[in-house]
C-alpha cells in the first residue's frame, strides 16, 4: 500500500511540478503569472487537438509523430499564451493581478470549448474524443521496470514526460544559480531599473523568461490528459491544480530543485484522503484542504520569520517602464 | 564642428507618458477598442462556426434582452457582479490585491445557508432573516480579516493568501453539503426549505429579483459615497497611493487595511446571502460561479468608480448572456463566452495603455 501511495503522489506530482517550474522562472523576472491554471489547460488540449487531428487524418500511427505531434501543439498554444500575457503585461504595462486573471479565464475556456466542442467543429462522426492510441505512446514505460520488484515499481514505472518534468526542475535549477543568463534573470526580478542601468535587457528576459515558463507549465496540462487520463478529455477534469502549482511556487521557495520535493508532498496531501481509513466523503472533503492550509501556514511562518531565503523577487507583480525610473 | 558631432541613431517611434487626456478623448479610444475587440470576436465565431457573423451579433443581443424574462435574469446577473465588484473595490483602491472574493462570497453565502437549514424550523421568518443577515456578513468579514490581520502586521503576501482561502471555503462547503446533502449521500442539499420558503428573502412586486437588484444599487451609491466624499474613503486612497506618504500624514496603515478588507469581506458576506436567500435557494461549490474573479476584471476595467462599475458590470453581463445563447444557438460549448469574453478584455487591457501613454513617430530631419 505504501509503494501504491507514493506512486500515485509522484504521479499527482507531475502536473504539479511542471506548473511551478514554470511559474518560478516567471517570477523570478518579476512576472507574477496568475494565467499558469490557463496555460496548464490551453497545454493540454493543445495535445488533444494535435494527437485529435493526426489520429482522425493518418493511415497508419506512426510512435513517432503521435508524439511529436501532440508535443508541438501543446508546446505552440502554451507559448502563444506566454505571449499575450507578455504583450500586455511588458509591452503595454498592464496590470500583472488582472491580466493573469483573464489568461486564466481565456485558457480554461478554450480548453473546456475545444474539449467539447472539436468533434462538432470538425465534422468527425465519433461520439467524443478518445485518444487512447496516442495516449498508449505517451504512457510507454521502460520494459525491465516490471521485472525489478519495488524498486522498478517507485523509480522506473513512469513515462518519459514524467522524468522530463524532473529533468527541466533541475536544468532550471542549475541555469538560475549557476548560469550568467539566471544571474541576469534574478537581477531584472530583483530591480529591473538597476539592471538596465547595468546593460541587461529587461524586456527581452522578461519575454524569454516568461514565455519558457509558460511552455513547461504547458506541459504539465500535456502529462495529465495524455498520462493521467489516459488520453480522455473531461471539462474542468483538470481542476485547481492550476492554483495549487501557484501555491507550490511560494512553497519550493522560487527554487525548482525544491519545487520537486514539494510537488510530490503536495501529490500526496492532494489524495491522502483515499488512504485514510474509515473517512467518509464528508470528512474527505476537508482532508481535501490541507494542501491550501499547508500553504497558508508556510506562507505566515516564512513572513513572521522574515527569512530571506523564503522571499519572493522584490519587484514581483510590478511592471517596469523606463521612463519612471 | 558639426562633423564632430556623433550621428545618433533615433528609433522609428518612441513611447511617452501623457500628462492628461481629455475624458471623451479616452473614452473614446475604449469605445474603438471594444469595437474592434467585437470585430474580432465576430472574426473568432464566424472561423468556428461558419454562420454570418451579424446574425451572430443578433443571437447575442436577443439572448441578452430577447424576452423579459431574459431582461431580468441579465439584470440579476448583473447586480451580482456588481455587487462583488463595488465590495472589493476599497480593497483595490488601496492596492491590496484581494483575489479572494470568491471565498468569500462563497462563506457568507455558506452562512446563510446553513441557518435556513438548522433553524429554518425554529424561528420566526423576520427573526431568522435577521441572523442569516448576520451571519453571513460575520462570515464574509472573517474570511477577508485573517490575511489582513496577517498582511497589515506581518506583511504576508495577501495575494496569495486570499488565494489559498477560496479553496478552503470551497471544500468547507463541499464537507457541508455533504453532510447535509437531500437525499442522503447524493453531495447535494437541493432547494433549502421548498415547502416553508423559511429564510427566503421576501419577493418584491412579483418580480424575484427586484430586492436583491435594489439592494446592490443602494450598496453601489452607497460605496460611491464613502469612497468619494468620507475621511475614511479618502485615507483608503492615501494608502493605495503611498504608503509612506500615509504614514508620514499621521493615518495609521494597519488600521486602514483591516478596517477595509472588514468592509469589503462584509460587502460579500451580503453578496452570499443574496445569491443563496435571495437567488439560488441552495449551495454548491459552484455558487459563485468565477464571479469573485470576474469582479476583479469589472472592478479594475471601471478604474474602481462604483458609478462607472454598472457600466463595465453591464458590459461582461451581457457578454456571458449573449454568447451563452450563441453557444446554445449554434450548439456550442457553454465556454464559448469564456474566450469571448477572454478576447474583449484583453483588448480593454491593453487599450489602457494608449490612454496612458502616447507614442511619438521620429519626425523627419531638416535638410
Amino acid at each position: 500500500m505504501w509503494i501504491d501511495f507514493l506512486r500515485r503522489a509522484f504521479m499527482q506530482a507531475i502536473p504539479l511540478l511542471f506548473g511551478s517550474t514554470g511559474e518560478i522562472i516567471t517570477e523570478k523576472s518579476g512576472n507574477l503569472n496568475l494565467g499558469i491554471p490557463g496555460v496548464m489547460y490551453a497545454g493540454g488540449i493543445g495535445g488533444v487537438i494535435g494527437a485529435f487531428l493526426y489520429e482522425q487524418n493518418a493511415a497508419s500511427i506512426n510512435p513517432f509523430l503521435a508524439i511529436l505531434i501532440p508535443l508541438l501543439c501543446s508546446l505552440a498554444l502554451s507559448l502563444l499564451m506566454g505571449l499575450i500575457y507578455c504583450f500586455l503585461t511588458v509591452t503595454l504595462n498592464a496590470n500583472q493581478n488582472v491580466t493573469g486573471l483573464v489568461l486564466t479565464t481565456f485558457g480554461v475556456g478554450i480548453g473546456n470549448f475545444f474539449g467539447g466542442s472539436l468533434v462538432k467543429l470538425v465534422g468527425s462522426d465519433v461520439p467524443s474524443i478518445n485518444l487512447n492510441a496516442t495516449s498508449n505512446y505517451f504512457r510507454a514505460t521502460l520494459p525491465f521496470a516490471d521485472k525489478l520488484g519495488w524498486f522498478g515499481q517507485l523509480f522506473l514505472s513512469y513515462s518519459f514526460l514524467a522524468y522530463l518534468a524532473i529533468v527541466i526542475a533541475i536544468v532550471m535549477a542549475v541555469i538560475l544559480k549557476k548560469t550568467r543568463v539566471g544571474l541576469h534573470l534574478r537581477a531584472v526580478g530583483e530591480n529591473p531599473a538597476t539592471a538596465d542601468a547595468a546593460g541587461i535587457k529587461v524586456e527581452k528576459y522578461k519575454y524569454l523568461s516568461t514565455c519558457a515558463g509558460s511552455m513547461i507549465a504547458g506541459l504539465g496540462g500535456l502529462y495529465y490528459v495524455m498520462d493521467y487520463a489516459n488520453g480522455v478529455w473531461s471539462n474542468d477534469g483538470f481542476g485547481d491544480r492550476g492554483w495549487l502549482a501557484i501555491a507550490l511556487v511560494i512553497f519550493a521557495m522560487w527554487k525548482p530543485n525544491f519545487a520537486i520535493a514539494g510537488s510530490i508532498l503536495f501529490g500526496g496531501l492532494y489524495i491522502i484522503h483515499n488512504y485514510i481509513p474509515n473517512l467518509d466523503v464528508s470528512g474527505q472533503e476537508l482532508f481535501k484542504m490541507v494542501p491550501y492550509v499547508v500553504t497558508i501556514l508556510f506562507l505566515i511562518f516564512t513572513s513572521i520569520g522574515k527569512s530571506r531565503e523564503a522571499q519572493p523577487p522584490a519587484s514581483l507583480g510590478l511592471s517596469y517602464f523606463r521612463e519612471e525610473r | 564642428m558639426a562633423q564632430n558631432e556623433q550621428k545618433v541613431k533615433e528609433p522609428l517611434f518612441h513611447i511617452a507618458k501623457r500628462s492628461s487626456i481629455v475624458w471623451w478623448k479616452a473614452w473614446l479610444i475604449r469605445l474603438a477598442v471594444i469595437l474592434v475587440a467585437l470585430m474580432i470576436s465576430g472574426l473568432v465565431s464566424f472561423l468556428l462556426t461558419k454562420e454570418n457573423p451579424l446574425e451572430i451579433y443578433s443571437v447575442i443581443i436577443s439572448g441578452a434582452f430577447g424576452t423579459e424574462r431574459r431582461i431580468w435574469n441579465l439584470m440579476q446577473n448583473l447586480a451580482m457582479l456588481l455587487c462583488i465588484s463595488i465590495a472589493i473595490t476599497p480593497a483595490f483602491k488601496m492596492r491590496f490585491w484581494n483575489i479572494g472574493a470568491e471565498g468569500q462570497v462563497l462563506v457568507g453565502g455558506l452562512a446563510s445557508a446553513l441557518c435556513m437549514i438548522l433553524f429554518g424550523d425554529k424561528l420566526s421568518n423576520p427573526l431568522l432573516i435577521l441572523v442569516m443577515v448576520i451571519t453571513s456578513i460575520l462570515a464574509g468579514a472573517i474570511w477577508a480579516l485573517i490575511p489582513a490581520i496577517f498582511r497589515a502586521r506581518w506583511n504576508t503576501n495577501e495575494t496569495l493568501f486570499t488565494l489559498m482561502m477560496n479553496y478552503i471555503a470551497i471544500q468547507l462547503v463541499a464537507f457541508f453539503t455533504y453532510k447535509f446533502s437531500v437525499p442522503k449521500g447524493s453531495g447535494q442539499v437541493g432547494i433549502i426549505n421548498r415547502t416553508t420558503k423559511a429564510g427566503w428573502l421576501p419577493v418584491l412586486g412579483n418580480q424575484e429579483y427586484l430586492l436583491n437588484i435594489l439592494i446592490v444599487l443602494i450598496v453601489t451609491i452607497g460605496m460611491f459615497v464613502y469612497l468619494k466624499f468620507s475621511k475614511h474613503g479618502y485615507e483608503i486612497t492615501v494608502v493605495g497611493e503611498s504608503q509612506n506618504t500615509a504614514r508620514y500624514i499621521g493615518i495609521s496603515v494597519k488600521k486602514v487595511i483591516i478596517r477595509t478588507m472588514l468592509i469589503s469581506g462584509a460587502l460579500c458576506g451580503i453578496a452570499g446571502l443574496l445569491l443563496v436567500a435571495g437567488t439560488d435557494h441552495t449551495i454548491s461549490r459552484d455558487t459563485v460561479a468565477g464571479r469573485g474573479f470576474t469582479a476583479i476584471m469589472v472592478s479594475w476595467l471601471a478604474k474602481f468608480d462604483p458609478i462607472f462599475m454598472i457600466l463595465t458590470a453591464f458590459l461582461v453581463a451581457f457578454l456571458d448572456k449573449g454568447a451563452a445563447e450563441v453557444s446554445t444557438q449554434f450548439g456550442l460549448n457553454r465556454s464559448f463566452s469564456d474566450i469571448i469574453m477572454g478576447i474583449i478584455i484583453f483588448f480593454i487591457i491593453g487599450s489602457e495603455f494608449f490612454i496612458q501613454y502616447t507614442v511619438k513617430f521620429r519626425r523627419k530631419e531638416e535638410a
